[in-house]
């Protein structure tokens, strides 16, 4: 397969996950009740994003004997995290045959300079971003899919939506900047110029691009899929809550009627308590996952 | 935009080096002539979850409208519906919840549906290998899921396809994707790959394996719209 089909069968399961919710699991049980809700993939952890953030220490990928479990109880696919520039964890997540592989700040990173070379892999990967010109950078380097990093574990939609306005404000600017302005602007964003230009002419990324870090409601995944995600991740908010069969249907069905505030409202109608969250401010700067 | 598949576009920028020049025998992409179709269809697109959004860019690029159904009531002014490649088991949980699972067989009595991948499972008359996952049986056929493997066993590969005219090649696209195990007398067999079955009609149904909606060719498609509609 030369490089552009590999390319397109990476990208081609993105769009199939297209207005889709991805859960964050932790084992089989919790796969089950994330696929019996609607969930068109789960995320294969160790420990949800809140756990890590509360328990410390070096976040690492799965144990594959975790990731087997899961793979084994569902039939959509199933995800798994590798540490940012870890290429051998990437490697073992691929011969493991996990359908999609998240380069991800949730986890402690093995590489402060460099991220995975992802053109190499025939598994697509998905990548966090603050803003377009990170979203670019990965791209450049082979992601097939892009999410917002939100903060996760937090279950405040704030960081996330800061996220999401970058992206789509720089979207939004490239369509209208003058062609001999481009090759300054991929210079201050950092960005592959072919990259830049692909955007400034088409208005949108050239991959999917879905919401990650901090969704813990139906009305957060509406506001999101609002602001132009494609789709949205959910991480502790689904399992850190207290009803999670019942919240995870919800926030599938809020995802689908994004626009329908009638059935919005339908869906958050008596599911429990969402998961305590957390107040940006409170985070000590160190501790932020974002800026990883 | 001259691109018909951002997908196509996006890889050739990606990894053409400045300047060079297209291989003249690359398969990727067929340009098509600008279409004036007799006569303008209004495509439904089902919208609950899946690539809806590539084939709104498919029947635009033939020529005719395309509108999203999420509703039953969404379905009442659409002259055909499109099934989209997602996940089927999401399908149908939304399917249910909104009453679309009993509206689709009833618009199948007198309209056209094409049907991709996870919309082709759906429209079958049962899945080989998870007897009790529910299905539409607007097919007379059974399928397997995921019956080539997981997505590192993805792959694009040239099959043919016989549609208005001739038998031609075409660029098949599979993602996780579904086979055709038994087919009925009634369902004629329109393409293969390696001689295996991957697109079908029955009637005013048409249903494939594989995504023509991600290699850009729209053949299909107008088949389908102008031919079928």
């Amino acid at each position: 397969m030369n490089a552009e089909d590999k390319r397109k069968i990476k990208i081609g399961l993105a769009e199939m996950l297209k207005g889709g919710v991805i859960m964050d699991v932790t084992n089989a049980d919790q796969a089950r009740i994330a696929e019996d809700a609607g969930a068109v993939a789960v995320m294969a952890l160790e420990r949800v994003p809140a756990d890590i953030r509360a328990e410390g220490g070096v976040a690492r990928m799965a144990d594959p004997l975790k990731i087997e479990e899961i793979k084994r109880a569902v039939t959509i696919p199933v995800m798994a995290k590798c540490r940012i520039g870890h290429f051998a964890e990437a490697q073992i997540l691929e011969s493991l045959e996990v359908d999609f592989i998240d380069e991800s700040e949730v986890l402690t990173p093995a590489d402060e300079a460099f991220h995975v070379n992802k053109d190499l892999f025939k598994i697509p990967f998905v990548c966090g971003c603050r803003d377009l010109g990170e979203a670019l950078r990965r791209i450049g380097e082979g992601a097939a899919m892009l999410r917002t990093k939100g903060e996760a574990g937090t279950g405040n939609i704030v960081e996330a939506v800061r996220h999401m306005r970058a992206v789509m404000d720089g979207i939004r600017r490239l369509t209208i900047l003058p062609r001999e302005e481009l090759m300054v602007e991929a210079k201050n964003l950092a960005a592959p110029y072919d990259l830049v230009c692909w955007v400034a002419e088409h208005g949108k990324l050239p991959v999917p691009n879905f919401a990650a870090g901090g969704i813990a409601t139906p009305a957060d995944a509406s506001l999101m899929m609002q602001l132009g995600a494609e789709s949205v991740f959910v991480g502790s908010g689904i399992f850190k809550s207290e009803d999670p069969p019942s919240r995870a249907r919800a926030i599938v069905m809020a995802t689908t009627y994004f626009n329908d505030p009638k059935k919005v409202a339908e869906a958050s109608k008596g599911l429990g308590i969402a998961m305590r969250g957390m107040e940006i401010r409170t985070i000590p700067e160190g501790q932020l996952l974002q800026v990883r | 935009m001259s691109d018909l598949n951002p997908l196509a576009a996006s890889i050739s920028r990606t990894h053409e080096a400045p300047g060079a020049a297209r291989r003249s025998d690359s398969p990727e992409r067929v340009e098509h002539a600008p279409i004036a179709p007799t006569r303008v269809r209004v495509a439904g697109l089902l919208a609950l979850q899946g690539d809806f959004d590539l084939h709104r860019q498919a029947v635009q690029n033939a020529g005719h409208h395309a509108v999203e159904v999420r509703t039953v009531e969404d379905l009442e002014s659409v002259d055909c519906l499109i099934m989209p490649g997602g996940e089927s088991t999401t399908m149908r949980k939304l399917m249910h919840l909104g009453g679309l699972f009993e509206a689709i067989p009833e618009f199948a009595k007198s309209k056209p549906i094409m049907a991709t991948c996870a919309g082709l499972i759906l429209l079958s008359r049962g899945i080989s290998d998870r007897r009790d996952e529910e299905t539409l049986g607007l097919i007379d056929c059974t399928v397997s899921r995921n019956a080539y493997g997981r997505q590192y066993h993805s792959f694009r590969k040239t099959g043919k396809v016989r549609l208005a005219g001739p038998e031609g090649d075409f660029e098949m696209v599979f993602i996780r994707a579904p086979r055709f195990e038994e087919i009925g007398e009634s369902v004629e067999i329109l393409g293969r790959l390696d001689g295996e079955p991957t697109l079908v009609r029955q009637g005013r149904i048409l249903a494939m394996t594989f995504h023509p909606e991600l290699s850009g060719d729209g053949r299909i498609h107008e088949f389908f719209l102008t031919g079928m509609t």
